[in-house]
């Protein structure tokens, strides 16, 4: 450091009195004139040359510095009346209403003044919020006090009319500013104390303001447009009109200008200086630019998500950064991310020439800034940063490369990048990536990785950032690497895992009824970068044949015992025993699939206890990536290989369940009539808390809902194994009974806000219905199908409850983002104590002890210390049998 | 005196969704302190005036133990520190 180090113990934020604007300020600013005619900046204008350096080149009136070194400097006008800030015109307003008129004391006896303010005084330090709740009590009393307990004299009544005008009802009237500035310079310093305000920084009289100061043009910088014209800084312009209303005002007064003449140039400074400090005041118009834009004034620069604070200071724009569309590749691995050229070329890792990758690095710099993988800067032993694109010789260069250079060298297969998709909701949307250099325009990155991200393809796109130290890397790569987030804290299991075709694949190759020829065997083997023998075939003969759970076998650890029910294992699938002919209990015993199939319990993302979830527990992450690499690219090309589609056919309903499901629907249309009936006839038993109509319409509801699961039912019931449909429905991959059930027999009832649709006519929805008519159909029950196909009203039904859906997810995530903002703000300096209890930054208890048990979710079995079922299963799982 | 009042109040402590509370003693409340290294007010406070409080007879200035079950954890132990109001 220079002379000493200085810690910032803390910030104390005050008022600059008029006395400290001249003292800082290196030039009076006396004209409204900005330029002259040949359009240099006039000495004593608001573009005063003292008030900083502009254009690059030139030197600083004031401090001779350059335009990098330059800090600015401040000017000041003197205004010729006071104006009142409008951002403290609430504490004018308490000042006013705690203080006496006449001897400007505040209103409170004198003996109690003291009292308080040593009660203050011992308060402040230990007991924050109570003595601030001190002070609110103190200005309270003061401020209803009817005399002043000093001089004895009445108080008058204060009101304020916003935006800035003070009234004493009944007593002087309209307070102008200097009569209120004289008036708040002499409460003395003691009484505001126990009014809350530190007399040392802001005395408050400077709130009132007499001198304004005038803002380096470093802050309001002019920009040359292509024209030649200059547009100036829209705090320029408000200084102008402040600098011509406050000349107009000067002239008045020194020619005697009548009363009403001189208050109205006043009341036009005051506006003029108001909207320069906040130009969004309630009741004041807005000044805007000529082309009717609103002016962006001081407090504006500051507020919102794109003022100084949220868009500048709490957040930043990054270079070694990209974005772009997102897009699947089920070749890379799930801690791989596919970049494309064009973004390895333009972003770089600077990289330390050692004699160990000094031949690596001369070939980068050889190649050059346009060749992958080349360099775009060196950085020679003095700092000196060569731009590789105007480097004629090259070769010289890549000779002259010795330890001590620094090479800004392409990204490469292999670097550590950051991956992110917004809204970064919890840990899992930032991970770190292993570069993959691809050609194309897209990011790449494994299918297995889209739940954390919660990405999908349809448009996506997904940022990238570089770190761009070692150390960087190293902590984000131990803390980020996406298989360390496998596991997620919410609950513990794994949110990276099979989805759809993974699930589908897996269920299909494993299946009992697979057998693979030797030619399949090796077509899948070599997929996976098997490299053992081929394990002996089930089937010897007529001809050699394996099953698919052979050939999974062989990416499970040798030693891996589970025993779980799938998915499939339910209604007259269900298997409990390791006998049992439907195949749907997964038994692995030393690492072999003996029987089961695989779903989505078992190798599914976001399904705790699951055997990926065990796998992941016993032998590590590193061992649970690599078996998902390998596992779901095999799924894929055995899926491949014998071809997965869906088409009309698969949801086209059975005779059969045609006949059941009418005979459901019918039925229930009988029951809701019966219903109708009783609550015409007024026998309908009305539910607790609900009116009769109430009843009928949840009973109604009821009804349909069951008949359209019975109806569902009914046709699954019928339907074929080996349906795709079925099949994806089953396993898990897409899609659910409701979805087939939908799709083939009935649409069911649509609702808007859980209730059927009923808004429309009076009494009915649609003219196409008698008034009054509360049968299933004219309330939004669609009986059709998608299969068959929608009538004009039923398309009219489903539109209407389908729109609801598209409002609700627009409305929830605009709610959960600003939920989640606040929620952040909150919690962000919380950290966990050596002692396992939550602390605040200051040190005040939050949890006395992390989630009262102090357990991480990731590292323990289901907040358990030890799960003894599955510690029997993996030691001695092979011996059991269910 | 309201007897009637009076039994509400005392029923407050029977209640199912009112986990144990308890008064420390001075030793008990400096081991806490001690314990987790902290200055009283840095606990999370409860008012003099919380019937909780008023039924332990706890005055500002004391601290108050919460013995509550806990899905997780099966019983938590927490502290309050009593402050006027």
């Amino acid at each position: 450091m220079v002379e000493s180090d200085k810690t910032i113990k803390g910030i104390k934020f005050g008022i600059l009195s008029p006395e400290m604007i001249r003292k800082i300020s290196v030039t009076a600013v006396v004209t409204p004139e900005v330029y002259d005619e040949n359009g240099i900046p006039i000495e004593g204008g608001v573009m005063d040359p003292r008030l900083g350096v502009i254009e690059p080149g030139q030197r600083c009136a004031t401090c001779g510095n350059t335009l990098a070194q330059c800090p600015g400097h401040f000017g000041h006008l003197e205004l010729a009346k006071p104006i009142i800030h409008i951002g403290y015109v609430r504490h004018i307003f308490m000042l006013l209403k705690t203080t006496c008129h006449s001897c400007n004391r505040v209103k409170i006896p004198e003996e109690d003044v003291l009292r308080y303010r040593d009660l203050y005084r011992r308060l402040r330090n230990r007991w924050p919020q109570l003595a601030s709740s001190l002070i609110e009590f103190i200005r309270q009393k003061a401020s209803k006090a009817l005399e002043c307990p000093h001089c004895g004299s009445r108080q008058f009544k204060i009101r304020l009319e916003k935006p800035a005008t003070f009234i004493e009802e009944g007593g002087r009237g309209k307070l102008y500013p200097d009569v209120i500035k004289q008036w708040l310079s002499n409460i003395p310093n003691t009484d505001l104390e126990i009014l809350g305000i530190d007399p040392e920084v802001a005395r408050p009289e400077w709130m009132i303001i007499n001198v304004l100061a005038i803002p380096p043009i470093a802050v309001r910088p002019s920009i040359v447009l292509e024209t030649g014209m200059r547009a100036e800084d829209d705090l320029t312009h408000k200084l102008v009109d402040i600098i011509r209303a406050n000349e107009k005002l000067k002239e008045a007064l020194n020619s005697g200008a009548p009363e009403i003449i001189l208050e109205d140039l006043w009341e036009l400074l005051q506006y003029h200086v108001m909207t320069y400090i906040d130009n969004e005041l309630p009741g004041v118009p807005v000044a805007k630019r000529r082309s009717g834009m609103p002016l962006k004034t001081l407090s504006q620069r500051l507020k919102g998500k794109e003022g100084r604070f949220r868009g500048n200071l709490s957040g930043k724009r990054v270079d070694y950064s990209a974005r772009t569309v997102i897009s699947p590749d089920p070749n890379l691995g799930i801690n791989e991310v596919g970049v494309p050229y064009e973004v390895a070329m333009t972003l770089t890792v600077p990289e330390y020439v050692t004699q160990w990758n000094l031949d690596k690095m001369r070939e980068y710099v050889l190649n050059g800034p346009y060749r992958w993988p080349g360099a775009n800067y060196v950085i020679d032993p003095s700092g000196r940063r060569l731009d590789l694109r105007y480097v004629k010789d090259l070769k010289a260069l890549a000779e002259s490369l010795k330890p001590g250079y620094i090479v800004e060298r392409h990204l490469v297969n292999g670097d550590i990048v950051m991956f992110n998709r917004q809204p970064s909701l919890h840990r899992m949307s930032i991970m770190v990536h292993r570069v993959r250099v691809l050609p194309g325009k897209t990011f790449r990155l494994h299918l297995a990785v889209c739940p954390p991200y919660n990405a999908d393809f349809d448009g996506d796109e997904m940022n990238l950032h570089v770190p761009q130290t070692v150390e960087a890397r190293a902590e984000a790569e131990e803390l980020l690497l996406v298989e360390k987030h496998i596991l997620t804290p919410r609950y513990g299991g794994p949110i990276i895992g099979g989805i759809q075709d993974y699930i589908s694949g897996g269920y299909l190759l494993t299946l009992k009824s697979t057998l693979l020829t030797k030619d399949q065997v090796s077509d899948l083997l070599a997929t996976i970068d098997y490299l053992g023998e081929i394990p002996e075939p089930a089937i010897l003969s007529p001809v050699e044949a394996w099953t698919g759970k052979q050939i999974f076998s062989l990416l499970l650890p040798e030693d891996f015992n589970f025993i779980g029910e799938t998915r499939l294992s339910s209604g007259n699938l269900k298997c409990s025993s390791d006998e049992c002919f439907w195949d749907t209990l997964l038994l692995v015993k030393k690492g072999r699939i003996l029987a089961g199939v695989i779903d989505k319990t078992v190798i599914g993302s976001q399904q705790p206890k699951s055997m990926m979830h065990y796998l992941i527990m016993d032998k590590g992450v590193e061992v649970g990536a690599e078996f998902m690499n390998k596992a779901f690219k095999l799924f894929l090309r055995y899926i491949e290989m014998v071809g997965f589609t869906m088409t009309l056919d698969n949801v086209k309903p059975d005779e059969r369940a045609l006949e059941e499901s009418a005979k459901v629907i019918s039925d229930s249309y009988g029951e809701v009539q019966k219903l109708i009936d009783m609550y015409r006839a007024g026998q309908l038993e009305p539910v607790p808390g609900r009116t009769l109509s109430e009843t009928l319409e949840i009973r109604i509801l009821d009804v349909l809902a069951r008949a359209r699961d019975d109806a569902g039912s009914a046709s699954i019931k019928y339907m074929s194994l080996t349906n795709p449909v079925y099949i994806m429905a089953r396993t898990g991959a897409r899609g659910g009974n409701l979805n087939i059930t939908q799709m083939s027999v009935v649409l069911g009832q649509q609702s808007v806000r859980g209730e059927r649709i009923w808004r429309g006519y009076r009494g009915r929805v649609l003219s196409h219905y008698k008034y009054g008519d509360l049968s299933p159909k004219a309330k939004g029950f669609v009986e059709s199908s998608f299969y068959r196909g929608l009538t004009p009203l039923e398309v009219f039904f489903h539109s209407a409850g389908g729109r609801e859906g598209l409002v609700d997810t627009a409305v929830r995530t605009s709610q959960s983002g600003y939920m989640q903002r606040r929620l952040i703000n909150a919690l962000q300096d919380l950290y966990i104590e050596y002692d396992m209890s939550v602390r605040s930054l200051y040190g005040e208890l939050v949890q006395f002890k992390y989630g009262e048990d102090s357990v991480d979710p990731k590292k323990t079995a289901f907040g358990k210390a030890v799960d003894i079922d599955r510690i029997i299963v993996k030691n001695v799982g092979w011996r059991m049998s269910v | 005196m309201s007897d009637k009042k009076k039994r509400i109040e005392e029923k407050i402590l029977e209640h199912e969704l009112v986990p144990k509370h308890e008064l420390l003693t001075r030793e008990e409340a400096l081991g806490v302190l001690r314990e987790l290294g902290i200055r009283p007010e840095q606990l999370p406070w409860i008012r003099a005036s919380d019937p909780i409080a008023k039924l332990l007879g706890a005055k500002p200035g004391d601290i108050i133990r919460i013995v509550r079950k806990s899905p997780t954890a099966g019983t938590s132990v927490a502290y309050r520190f009593v402050v006027v109001g």
